[in-house]
């Protein structure tokens, strides 16, 4: 293979160009900090390969715009921070129940309401998870560098397509605006994924079909198949139903297609764990800082590892917890008040204390605050 | 399927769902249905490729109306028909693509949404079925509820002012714009083809009777009262031209009311800057 | 039973750390971007570019942070520079703090009179672009230039390169002439 091109990018360049790779050709969206980087290089390179952009009224009708493309078989993407975030939620639910693949970015700023625009933060975890109202099963990832964001951009993707549903992608300020030199895979080095297309004539095709895997085939409008989507809890013919059993059999389907294909959406960096007594929980820009503070501890000889989560929803506890027998402890490293940390606890058993490191003062967790955590409980 | 359908009597059958959607969740005597069928007789004559169009619609009873119509229908959230329709309709420009909405769907929740897609002139016609009230969730008022008038949040008459949709969307950049009402079949139907075949945001203004609501209680009698005032107090623009504010009082301007083929289209817009774009990458 | 690490870990890993600090408009981003792709250009090196962000970055002290490693870095911020330029007083009296013991400090001494130690390297940078490369907008430039002489972190070659890369149409000249003195004034600096 070609040696790679390389390419100084930012975090939220990095973004839209793998995107671009996964397929991306539609993007509508609003400005707000500090994700407004990626509506400009949308603006800017989305029309050079035969792509478009939008830029809507508010954060509502981006995020129904993308929707609207997406059912034409394009793929769609949008890209906001915490208060936009908040009011894409309407729409992203309507994708959850309607199944329409599309990738949603939130580059995290400090919260709530308006909060810090400039700042850092990760205290929309838990909104990536539980954001809009109702039953529904998420999957959401968290990139840590420029080109992890290249790479997961693409992934999730591929994960929208394959299991028809949004695809939040966990940024934050730190990685969204910051540069390196990151190298650009050629055509074909990352598999892209496409959803998958009816193969039964449009007089046979029921489009909320039960199949092995939970995920129905989905025809783009304009294909030849005439088929009804809405937001009302349907059968799967697609059309509304107040029938209990339907209504179940849908519900169902929503949580069944992912929960049972768990170790297609799971990823983990584990690094130092094979001898750990304890370990650092991360993700997103933490994880760099818990890297660095392992690196540094274990040139002393501290016994100590870390696990960063790629991927946040679904939730690893079979991972984590197999990962983490052997610990004593477990410090779980964030940007908030406490929100993956009560997953954890969740996942690990009683006898492995799990303990808090949070900051929310809109910086980053530095390697040294990472290291006095480390001599507090050693 | 570009077959006009030319015996009467099935051209309806032909387009609807009887199978798998009726009987609908409208009121018997709704001036839904009568829309529903304009807009099909005009599909129909325009003889439109039915794989090619989609249907979208919001929430509320006129929002209900794609489900029962044999195109790709997209039944979305609350007033953001619209910027779906602008998705669908920019991904796939040479889609023919209709937005059916109601008077609190596309005023109220959807106000946003409504101004900008005329605001762009991106090419898609909305029927914009205007009841005066919010029928699905049981009679409360709308953008369009006159002043006075009574519903189940203005027990004590409206005392707010009322959306001109018509008004509003030429304000806004819409390019074509008439009203009908639901007596006035012939020219509903050929409006809609109007608005269809409009090159840019068309509007097409549907007054129609909610009469289980609006009509009871405003005591305007039941469906065919209402049909009737509609009848006696509509105007026909050209007629309206010549006559004072006072004496356009409560009546329905009726017509095409604006016109513009000289704006450029949002889509045809872009497709010139994609060429400029991808010329400047080489 | 507290375990002391900190005080063990000797930091010096395989990592450099810049600075360039001024205020807003000195182009202290551009200068940090540039040196970016001067230095990945390779390929052997790892860099990472970082800068302050929103009111911070409106006038007063402004920052943009390289940091450069021929491994992964991890942690993507600055922890100890390696090297602080600062083209200005407050720049230098609010970033002098981050500076490694023994780490090179390089100050713009057309803007710059209170020095916090002796042991610094100082050149007019403003005036040097007033004066001699013909615009105060590349003083930016010829300090790259002398960082470039006073590291040989990256060669003199490939930063010319990125600068005219990126330099505004019409200004080749004048950032090619910028980065000459700058690395040359700064070779008779270096002890």
């Amino acid at each position: 293979m070609a040696k790679n091109k390389r390419k100084l990018l930012q975090g939220n360049g990095a973004c839209v160009q793998g995107a671009i790779y996964a397929g991306l050709r539609f993007f509508a969206g609003y400005p707000i900090t500090p994700s407004t980087e990626i509506a400009e290089n949308c603006a800017r390179f989305l029309p050079q390969v035969g792509g478009r952009f939008i830029q809507m009224e508010d954060e509502l009708g981006s995020m129904a715009a993308i929707i609207g493309a997406s059912v034409t078989g394009m793929k769609s993407m949008t890209a906001t921070s915490g208060p936009g975030y908040s009011l894409m939620q309407e729409n992203i639910g309507y994708a959850y129940m309607t199944e329409i693949p599309c990738v949603v970015v939130n580059v995290q700023r400090g919260g709530p309401s308006t909060g810090l625009p400039t700042k850092v933060s990760q205290s929309d975890t838990m909104q990536a998870r539980w954001g809009t109202h109702g039953d529904y099963n998420a999957i959401a990832v968290a990139p840590s560098t420029v080109a992890d964001t290249f790479t997961e951009t693409i992934r999730a993707f591929n994960l929208a397509e394959r299991f028809r549903t949004p695809v939040t992608i966990l940024l934050d300020e730190v990685i969204a605006h910051m540069r390196a030199i990151v190298p650009i895979p050629e055509e074909g080095e990352y598999e892209i994924v496409n959803r998958v297309k009816p193969t039964k004539p449009p007089e046979e095709y029921i489009p909320y079909e039960i199949t092995e895997n939970f995920v129905s085939p989905m025809p783009g409008y304009g294909e030849g198949y005439r088929y009804h989507i809405t937001g009302l809890t349907h059968n799967t013919l697609g059309f509304s139903t107040n029938e209990p059993e339907e209504i179940v059999v849908k519900l169902d389907k929503l949580k069944n297609k992912i929960d049972k294909f768990q170790d297609e959406i799971m990823k983990l960096r584990v690094n130092n764990m094979d001898d750990a007594e304890v370990a650092f929980v991360s993700y997103g820009s933490v994880s760099r800082a818990a890297l660095q503070a392992v690196s540094l501890a274990r040139s002393v000889g501290v016994k100590v590892g870390t696990i960063q989560l790629y991927t946040i929803w679904p939730f690893p506890y079979d991972k984590l917890r197999e990962i983490c027998s052997r610990c004593q402890k477990v410090i779980v490293a964030e940007l908030n008040m406490g929100q993956i940390i009560h997953e954890v606890r969740r996942a690990l058993p009683e006898d492995i204390e799990v303990l808090p490191l949070q900051r929310y003062d809109g910086e980053i967790l530095t390697p040294t605050q990472l290291l006095e955590k480390l001599e507090e409980v050693l | 399927m570009t077959t006009v359908v030319k015996q009467k009597s099935d051209v309806m059958l032909n387009y609807l769902r009887p199978k798998m959607k009726f009987p609908s969740v409208w009121c018997p005597g709704c001036g839904n249905g009568i829309v529903m069928g304009a807009f099909i007789r005009a599909i129909n004559k325009l003889g439109y490729d039915r794989n090619n169009m989609a249907v979208v619609s919001g929430i509320g009873c006129t929002s209900r109306m794609p489900a029962y119509m044999d195109f790709s229908s997209l039944h979305t959230t609350h007033g953001r028909a619209l910027p779906y329709a602008t998705g669908v309709k920019f991904a796939r420009p040479d889609m023919k693509v209709a937005v059916i909405t109601g008077d609190g769907d596309a005023l109220a929740i959807g106000g946003n949404h409504f101004i900008h897609a005329c605001r762009r002139n991106i090419d898609i016609t909305a029927v914009l079925i205007n009841n005066y009230i919010y029928g699905m969730t049981g009679g409360q008022g709308s953008p369009t509820t006159p002043s006075g008038a009574f519903s189940t949040t203005t027990p004590y008459g409206n005392v707010e002012k009322h959306f001109d949709a018509c008004n509003l969307a030429i304000g806004a950049g819409a390019t074509f714009v008439g009203r009908a009402t639901v007596y006035h079949y012939p020219q509903l139907e050929k409006m809609i083809m109007q608005a269809m075949e409009h090159k840019g945001f068309s509007l097409v203004e549907v007054v129609s009777n909610c009469h289980t609501y609006f009509g009871r209680l405003n005591r305007r009698g039941d469906a065919s009262a209402m049909l009737k005032e509609f009848k006696e107090n509509a105007v026909n623009i050209t007629k309206a031209k010549t006559m004072t504010p006072e004496e356009l009082e409560n009546k329905y301007v009726i017509g095409t009311l604006y016109v513009n083929d000289d704006k450029t289209e949002f889509c045809d817009e872009y497709h010139k800057l994609m060429d400029v774009a991808q010329k400047r990458k080489k | 039973m507290a375990v002391r690490i900190l005080d063990k870990i000797k930091t010096s890993q395989d990592r450099f750390e810049i600075r360039l600090s001024g205020s807003g408009g000195q182009g202290m981003i551009f200068g940090s971007v540039v040196l970016c792709e001067a230095i990945g250009k390779e390929g052997a090196k790892n860099v990472v570019q970082s800068q302050s962000y929103g009111p911070e970055a409106r006038g007063g002290a402004s920052k943009a942070d390289v940091v450069i490693s021929s491994e992964e870095i991890y942690y993507p911020k600055a922890m100890k520079l390696d090297l602080l330029l600062a083209m200005t007083q407050e720049a230098l009296d609010k970033y002098y703090k981050d500076l490694k013991e023994n780490g090179i400090l390089v100050v713009d001494t057309s803007l710059v009179t209170e020095m916090p130690t002796k042991d610094y390297y100082g050149l007019p940078f403003t005036q040097m672009a007033r004066e001699e490369a013909g615009h105060v907008m590349v003083a930016n430039v010829v300090a790259l230039g002398a960082i470039c002489a006073l590291t040989g972190i990256v060669k003199k070659e490939d930063l010319i390169e990125a600068v005219l890369l990126r330099a505004p149409r019409g200004t080749e000249d004048r950032n090619r002439k910028a980065l000459e003195i700058g690395y040359n004034e700064a070779l008779k600096l270096k002890k």
